[in-house]
């Protein structure tokens, strides 16, 4: 039998006012999966999980969580879901054990030791002012607010936001320990590719509030092809071709970026007639820029890097 | 940490053949022998701070390269030595780095002679190592 998806967003679309934050998204969630939730600041992640969490109505269509409608989500759909909104807010005048009793008391489900192993994890102790923690302290404390309850899906928005190398390997850690238990989904927002790469199963790319890509960090990597042709003489103009994301100019070197490069792609590469060429392989920062940086084409969309 | 693995995630080297690569260089250089059993996933994900299934995407690849073996129920070993590549392949696998080889030596502006004698002492330091166990 097949678990039913976490999260299963259908034709979304927001508009504030005229202007549209998210267009036509779709993006689906299976139970169990870490997923990286990836895009330039301002492109709709947040409003995206807004919705989905039920804060904002959909102008047009549809986003269900755990097989709930997001508009009409009961309280007990909502016992299961943990989210950490941006940012880390706490009361500042209440210590972190006080912290931890007023939310318990929100919960049906509450495991004061998942509590204090992340309090601990964070070297924080039950006495300390909310108010006085340091920014790692407090996402800290936040993080352990959101696990206690044990939720089945956690969504995270932008958690490693201002954190130190150490607080940010912490928060992996935690998320990786919640994934132990069987189907536990963990959906969340970051611009650190580093620690995407170490945990997540897939990514979802959002750009100008589209999904651009969906698939696993390996393929979304594989898909993406940077070369390097050398010429005796200078180099021709690029060529306009399918999926060139960007294209670079030396005095004897053309350096060219395609999503989807296809052996028509590498056909015409040749073409050009260069001394060499030479496929380099990309870091996953490097794919991320060229495909939604500022020269990035944008005529190609997800359909094209599904799958897998 | 028994094999000192060390990942870099802002590489240009997708993790998990980072990891392959760590454990080719060990059973090449003999420090994990035949039959020797390899971390589970789930304690060198743990240790690494990885996702799981990159540790086991890692393992699968070796697997299939019949470099390890998974033995139902009791964990992931080094695999008694066989031929998995055709002799093609293995040719032009081993072409790939002598070319590689050939032209960082070039660069550096090594001699043939030079280059021979480090071939062959590194050859003799990985034959004497010691004889594995099963």
């Amino acid at each position: 039998m097949s678990t039913p998806p976490a999260i299963e967003i259908e034709h979304l679309t927001k508009f504030y006012g005229t202007r549209e934050i998210v267009r036509d998204l779709s993006l689906t969630v299976p139970t169990g999966s870490i997923y990286g939730f990836l895009g330039r600041n301002g492109m709709g992640k947040t409003t995206t999980i807004r919705i989905l969490l039920g804060f904002e109505e959909p102008t047009r269509g549809r986003a269900r969580i755990l097989g709930e409608d997001s508009s009409r989500l009961s309280p007990a759909t909502r016992a299961r879901i943990g989210y950490l909104p941006e940012g880390h807010h706490v009361y500042g005048w209440m210590t972190v054990r006080e912290c931890g009793q007023f939310q318990a008391s929100f919960f049906p489900k509450w495991n004061q030791d998942v509590f204090e192993a992340v309090i601990t994890h964070f070297r924080l102790e039950p006495k300390m002012k909310a108010g006085h923690l340091s920014r790692g302290q407090r996402a800290g404390l936040c993080l352990a607010l959101t696990l206690a309850p044990e939720p089945e899906l956690l969504v995270l928005d932008d958690p490693a936001l201002g954190l130190d190398p150490v607080a940010r390997r912490s928060l992996l850690q935690s998320m990786l320990y919640v994934t132990r238990q069987p189907n536990r989904t963990i959906l969340f927002s970051s611009h650190l590719l580093s620690d995407v790469e170490r945990v997540a199963d897939r990514i979802a790319v959002l750009d100008g509030g589209v999904i651009r890509a969906d698939c696993t960090v390996e393929t979304f990597r594989q898909r993406l092809r940077h070369y390097v042709l050398k010429f005796r003489e200078t180099p021709p103009a690029p060529p306009s071709l399918p999926g060139l994301l960007e294209s670079f100019r030396t005095d004897h070197e053309l350096m060219m970026t395609f999503a989807n490069a296809t052996p028509d792609v590498e056909a015409r590469i040749a073409e050009l007639r260069p001394e060499s060429v030479e496929p380099v392989e990309m870091t996953l920062e490097d794919a991320f820029v060229s495909y939604v940086g500022e020269r990035g084409e944008k005529t190609f969309f997800t359909h094209q890097l599904n799958g897998k | 940490m028994p094999l000192g693995f060390s990942i870099s995630p802002a590489s240009e080297v997708p993790i998990f053949r980072q990891i392959m690569h760590q454990v080719q260089r060990a059973v090449a250089s003999g420090y994990l022998k035949v039959g020797e059993q390899l971390p589970a996933v789930r304690s060198l994900a743990e240790t690494l701070v990885l996702n799981p299934n990159t540790v086991a995407r890692a393992y699968q690849e070796l697997i299939r390269e019949g470099l390890l073996e998974s033995r139902a129920g009791r964990g992931v070993f080094v695999a008694e030595r066989r031929q998995v590549f055709s002799e093609a392949e293995q040719a032009r696998r081993l072409r790939h780095l002598a070319e590689q080889l050939c032209q960082e030596a070039a660069l550096l502006g090594t001699r043939w002679g030079e280059l021979r004698t480090l071939l062959e002492t590194t050859w003799k330091q990985l034959q004497s190592q010691p004889e594995s166990h099963p």
